[in-house]
C-alpha cells in the first residue's frame, strides 16, 4: 500500500508539473504578453516599448528559465537601468543589496504578483478558495444525501414505478447544465416581475420581493437560505443526477445478489434487507463516483460564481483568465490540478479500503 | 395589430390542459405511492379451471395514468394542429407552430417511413420499439430539421436574425411588429432582445450552430479516441502507459480553464489551433486507411485501387479543411502555405474552426479511456484468440474483431458525447469565447440575456429552453439505445 501510494503521488508530481509548464507555455506567448505589457502600460504603446518593458519584467528570456524562476529553482531576473534603478524578481527598487533574496517561486513559498488585483497571489487565492470551499460545502452537503436517497430508492427495486420516475428525473438533471438551470431558477424563483415571486408577494406568503435572491454577492459576507439557496442548488442538480445513476445501477445489482435473496427466503423485513444488508456494499461505487465528481463540480462553480456574481475562485479563474493575470492564472490552474489528483488518489486509496476484494500489494 | 397572447382562441384549451396534466402529476404520484405498497394479489379461479388475477389498485391506476397520457398528448397536439391551421390567431404557440410546418411535415415522413421498415433497419429500427427512445429521437430530429430548414434554408425564420428593428427592443413575447410594411411578418413571437433583434429567428438559427458543430467534433473525437485506444487496450505495455498519462493530463485541467487557454484572440494569432487541427484532424484518414487496408491486403487489386480513391477525397477534404486563404498557418510573421484557393474545396470561419479543434480535444481523452478499457476486456474473449490462431494481424484484430464487438457501448456513449459536447459548445458561448458576440448560437444568446435576467427573462428563457430539449432529447435517445442493444 504504501509504495502504491508513493508511485500514485510520483505520477501525481509529473502531472501537476506537465500541467503548470503548458499553462505557463501558453500564457507566456508573445501575443499574450504583448496584451498584457498594453494593458499594464497603455494601450498606444510601440513595438519597441512593448519589448524594452517586457525586457526589463524577465518576460524575454527563454522559457524554461522563466518556468525555473516561477519554481523557485532558478535565481530571479535583476534588472540594473541605464540611471541605476535595480530592480528583480524578487525585490522591488530600492532594496539594499545584502537583502536581496536569489531566489523566489513557488518553492520558497513566493507565488507572485498579481496585476489584475494588485495584490499578492497568495493571499488573493486564499481568500476566493475560502469563499468557494464555503460555496462547495453547501453543495456537497446537499447534493450528496440526495443524490444517493434518489439513487438507492430507484436501484431497490429496478423496474418499478418509482424507478422509472427517479431515473428520468435524474436523466432530467444530467440534460440540463448550470447556466441553463440557473437562468431558470433566476427567472423563475427570482424575478420580481416574473414567475412564482410576484404571486407569492401578493398573497403575503413572503415578505421581500421575490422568493429567493438572483446575485449572491451578500452572501459571501453572509449567507443564507434567501440568498445562497439557488446558487447551491444549480451545482447540485446537474452533478446529482450522475451520482444517482451509478447508486442505482450499484444498488441494482446488489439487490440481485445471493445473499439479499437469502435474506428474503429467511422472512427479513424488506426495510432491513436494503438499510442492514444491501446499502453498505450498494455504497462502495458511488463513493468513487463522488470523489470523481469533485473536479467536475470545479466546472460548475465557475459557471454559477460568474452567474450568479459570487466572488470565489471560480470568478476568480475567470478574472485571472481574461486578463493574462500570468501568475495568478498559474496559481489558480495549480490549485484546480491539485485538487483534481488529490480527488483521484483519495478515491483509489478509498476505493480499496470499503472493497475487501481488491487488495493491492 | 393587437399584441399576441400565448394560445390566442385556442384558450378554450387551457383549461382542459390544466386539468389533464394536473391529474397525470397526480396519477404518476399515486402509482408510485402504490408501487411501495405490497398488492395482496387477489386470484381467483373461474369455472373453467383458468387462473385470473385482480389487477388490484396499482393495476387500475397504471391503466389509468396510460389514459390520461394519451390525453395529455392529444392535447398538445390540438396546440399544435390548431396552430398550424389558424396561424397566429391561436396565439404566439399557433404561430411558432405554422412556421414549424415544414419540420412537422419532415418528422412525419420520418416517422412514417422508420416506423414502416423498422424490422429491417437493424438498432435503428428496434429504437422504435421503445417509447423513451422514440420521444428522445422526435426531439433530436426536431432540432436537427430545424437547424436544417432554418439555418440553411431559411425557411422557418420570421425575420432576419441580425437586423435590429427599432421599437423593439427587449419587447414582450407576441409584440407586434413597429413599423411593419406589407410582406413583412407581423409580430416577435418570442419577443426582442436587448438589441431588438427576434428572438425566435435567432433561436432557429442558433440550432444550425449546434446541428453543424455538435455531431461532427463527436465523431472526431471519436475518431481520435479509436485510433488511439484501441492499440493501448491491445498492446498494453509501454505505449499504454504513455497514452494514459496524456490522456490523464488533459483530463486533470478544468474545461473551462483549458477553453480560456485556447480561444482566445490571442491564441488564435500563434497559430496554435492551427496546428491543433492539422494534428487531430489527420486521425480520421488514419482510421480509414488502417481500417481499409488491415481488410483488403491479401486482396491487391481490390486494395490499392480503393484505397487511392478514399484517400485522394479524404485527403482533399483534409486540406480543404484545415486550410484557408491558400495557407494552413498564417501569423503575420510566417506562414505555411496549404492548398492553392483555386482547390479549397470549402472555407471554414476561423472562429468556428476554433471551437471546432478545442471541443474536439477536450472530448477525445474520454473517449480514449472508454475505448481502451473496451479493449481491455474484449481482448480476453475467444473470438480475439482464434483470429490470432489464424494468423491475422493485430490491426485487422483490433478494427475488424473488437470494434464491432464493442459498438453498443460506443454507439450509447455516442449519444451522450453530443449531447456533452452541446453542453460544451454552450459553455463557450457562455463565457463569449470562439464565436463571435453577434453570433445567433445559444450559449451566446444566454450570456446576451443573463444581465437582464430578472426584467426581461424571454430572451435568455427561450435559448436556454431550447438547449436544455436538445439534450434531454439525447440523453433519451441513448437510454433508449442503451435498452434496446442490450436486449439484443
Amino acid at each position: 500500500m504504501g509504495i502504491f501510494i508513493l508511485r500514485r503521488l510520483g505520477v501525481m508530481l509529473l502531472t501537476a508539473l506537465c500541467l503548470t509548464f503548458i499553462v505557463f507555455w501558453l500564457t507566456n506567448l508573445y501575443p499574450n504578453l504583448e496584451k498584457l505589457a498594453k494593458t499594464q502600460g497603455n494601450f498606444r504603446m510601440s513595438d519597441e516599448a512593448v519589448s524594452s518593458y517586457l525586457g526589463d519584467r524577465g518576460y524575454l528570456q527563454p522559457m524554461p528559465v522563466k518556468f525555473g524562476q516561477w519554481l523557485g529553482v532558478m535565481p530571479g531576473w535583476v534588472t540594473e537601468k541605464d540611471d541605476g534603478k535595480v530592480f528583480g524578481r524578487c525585490f522591488v527598487e530600492g532594496t539594499p543589496e545584502q537583502e536581496r533574496p536569489t531566489f523566489c517561486g513557488i518553492i520558497q513559498g513566493d507565488w507572485g504578483f498579481s496585476t489584475v488585483f494588485k495584490d499578492d497571489v497568495g493571499a488573493t487565492v486564499m481568500t476566493r478558495l475560502a469563499l468557494t470551499g464555503k460555496l462547495m460545502l453547501c453543495v456537497l452537503l446537499l447534493m450528496v444525501p440526495s443524490a444517493l436517497i434518489v439513487g438507492v430508492l430507484a436501484g431497490m427495486r429496478e423496474g418499478s414505478k418509482l424507478d422509472r420516475s427517479l431515473s428520468t428525473f435524474s436523466i432530467a438533471t444530467t440534460a440540463t447544465p448550470e447556466y441553463v438551470s440557473g437562468v431558470i431558477f433566476i427567472a423563475v424563483l427570482a424575478s420580481s416581475k416574473f414567475g412564482i415571486s410576484p404571486v407569492l408577494a401578493e398573497w403575503g406568503w413572503i415578505d421581500s420581493k421575490t422568493l429567493f435572491l438572483g446575485s449572491a454577492t451578500s452572501a459571501m459576507a453572509d449567507a443564507n437560505f434567501w440568498n445562497f439557496f439557488l446558487p447551491v442548488l444549480t451545482i447540485s442538480l446537474y452533478g446529482m443526477g450522475y451520482i444517482a445513476r451509478m447508486t442505482r445501477a450499484s444498488m441494482a445489482e446488489v439487490m440481485t445478489a445471493q445473499y439479499i435473496r437469502t435474506a428474503r427466503l429467511k422472512g427479513v423485513k424488506f426495510s432491513d434487507i436494503v438499510l442492514k444488508h444491501a446499502l453498505r456494499n450498494a455504497l462502495i461505487a458511488p463513493f468513487t463516483v463522488i470523489m470523481l465528481q469533485i473536479p467536475w463540480l470545479l466546472n460548475g462553480v465557475v459557471i454559477v460564481e460568474t452567474l450568479f456574481n459570487y466572488k470565489g475562485f471560480g470568478w476568480l479563474l475567470v478574472q485571472a483568465a481574461s486578463n493574462n493575470d500570468i501568475e495568478l492564472l498559474l496559481a489558480v490552474s495549480v490549485v484546480s490540478v491539485v485538487v483534481v489528483l488529490v480527488t483521484q488518489l483519495i478515491s483509489d486509496i478509498g476505493y480499496v479500503y470499503l472493497n475487501p476484494r481488491i487488495r493491492i500489494s | 395589430m393587437e399584441p399576441l397572447t400565448w394560445t390566442g382562441s385556442l384558450s378554450g384549451l387551457n383549461f382542459i390542459f390544466i386539468i389533464v396534466a394536473g391529474l397525470l402529476v397526480l396519477s404518476v404520484l399515486a402509482s408510485i405511492l402504490v408501487s411501495l405498497v405490497p398488492s395482496s394479489d387477489a386470484r381467483a379461479v373461474g369455472a373453467d379451471g383458468s387462473l385470473a388475477t385482480d389487477k388490484g389498485a396499482a393495476g387500475f391506476i397504471n391503466m389509468l395514468t396510460g389514459y390520461l397520457f394519451y390525453a395529455f398528448i392529444a392535447v398538445v397536439l390540438a396546440y399544435l394542429v390548431g396552430g398550424v391551421i389558424m396561424g397566429t390567431s391561436a396565439g404566439i404557440f399557433g404561430g411558432m407552430s405554422r412556421q414549424f410546418l415544414p419540420v412537422w411535415i419532415a418528422l412525419i415522413v420520418t416517422f412514417a417511413l422508420s416506423i414502416t421498415y423498422k424490422r429491417r433497419l437493424g438498432l435503428y429500427g428496434k429504437l422504435f420499439d421503445s417509447t423513451v427512445g422514440m420521444i428522445g429521437f422526435a426531439i433530436v430530429m426536431f432540432w436537427v430539421f430545424t437547424g436544417i430548414m432554418g439555418g440553411v434554408m431559411d425557411l422557418l425564420i420570421t425575420h432576419d436574425s441580425l437586423s435590429q428593428v427599432s421599437g423593439m427592443k427587449n419587447k414582450l413575447p407576441g409584440t407586434p411588429l413597429s413599423g411593419a410594411e406589407d410582406g413583412d411578418f407581423g409580430w416577435f413571437l418570442l419577443g426582442g432582445d436587448n438589441l431588438a433583434r427576434d428572438v425566435f429567428s435567432r433561436l432557429i438559427k442558433g440550432s444550425w450552430v449546434v446541428v453543424q458543430i455538435a455531431p461532427m467534433a463527436t465523431l472526431f473525437a471519436f475518431m481520435v479516441g479509436i485510433t488511439l485506444g484501441l492499440p493501448a487496450g491491445y498492446y498494453g505495455g509501454r505505449l499504454d502507459t504513455v497514452l494514459s498519462f496524456l490522456a490523464n493530463l488533459i483530463l486533470a485541467f478544468p474545461v473551462i480553464l483549458l477553453f480560456y487557454l485556447l480561444v482566445t484572440p490571442e491564441i488564435v494569432l500563434t497559430g496554435i489551433p492551427n496546428y491543433m487541427a492539422v494534428f487531430l484532424f489527420i486521425f480520421p484518414i488514419i482510421f480509414v486507411a488502417i481500417l481499409l487496408n488491415s481488410r483488403f491486403y491479401t486482396q491487391p487489386s481490390l486494395r490499392t485501387p480503393l484505397l487511392i480513391v478514399v484517400l485522394g477525397v479524404l485527403g482533399w477534404l483534409y486540406l480543404s479543411l484545415i486550410s484557408s486563404n491558400g495557407a494552413i498557418v498564417d501569423t503575420g510573421t510566417y506562414r505555411i502555405p496549404g492548398l492553392p484557393a483555386v482547390l479549397d474545396g470549402f472555407d471554414i470561419d476561423g472562429g468556428i474552426l476554433v471551437v471546432f479543434v478545442s471541443v474536439v480535444f477536450v472530448n477525445s481523452p474520454t473517449v480514449f479511456r472508454i475505448v481502451r478499457g473496451l479493449a481491455l476486456d474484449i481482448k480476453t474473449r475467444d473470438y480475439v484468440a482464434a483470429a490470432q490462431t489464424r494468423g491475422e494481424g493485430p490491426w485487422y484484430i483490433m478494427l475488424w474483431e473488437i470494434l464491432p464487438n464493442a459498438r453498443g457501448p460506443l454507439i450509447v456513449d455516442f449519444c451522450l458525447r453530443i449531447g456533452y459536447t452541446t453542453i460544451l459548445l454552450g459553455t463557450l458561448g457562455f463565457f463569449g469565447l470562439g464565436l463571435e458576440s453577434e453570433s445567433p448560437d445559444w450559449g451566446s444568446t444566454i450570456n446576451a440575456g443573463r444581465r437582464l435576467l430578472s426584467l426581461y427573462p424571454h430572451a435568455a428563457i427561450a435559448p436556454a429552453l431550447a438547449l436544455l430539449s436538445l439534450v434531454l432529447g439525447l440523453n433519451l435517445l441513448a437510454d433508449g439505445l442503451r435498452e434496446e442493444s442490450l436486449r439484443d
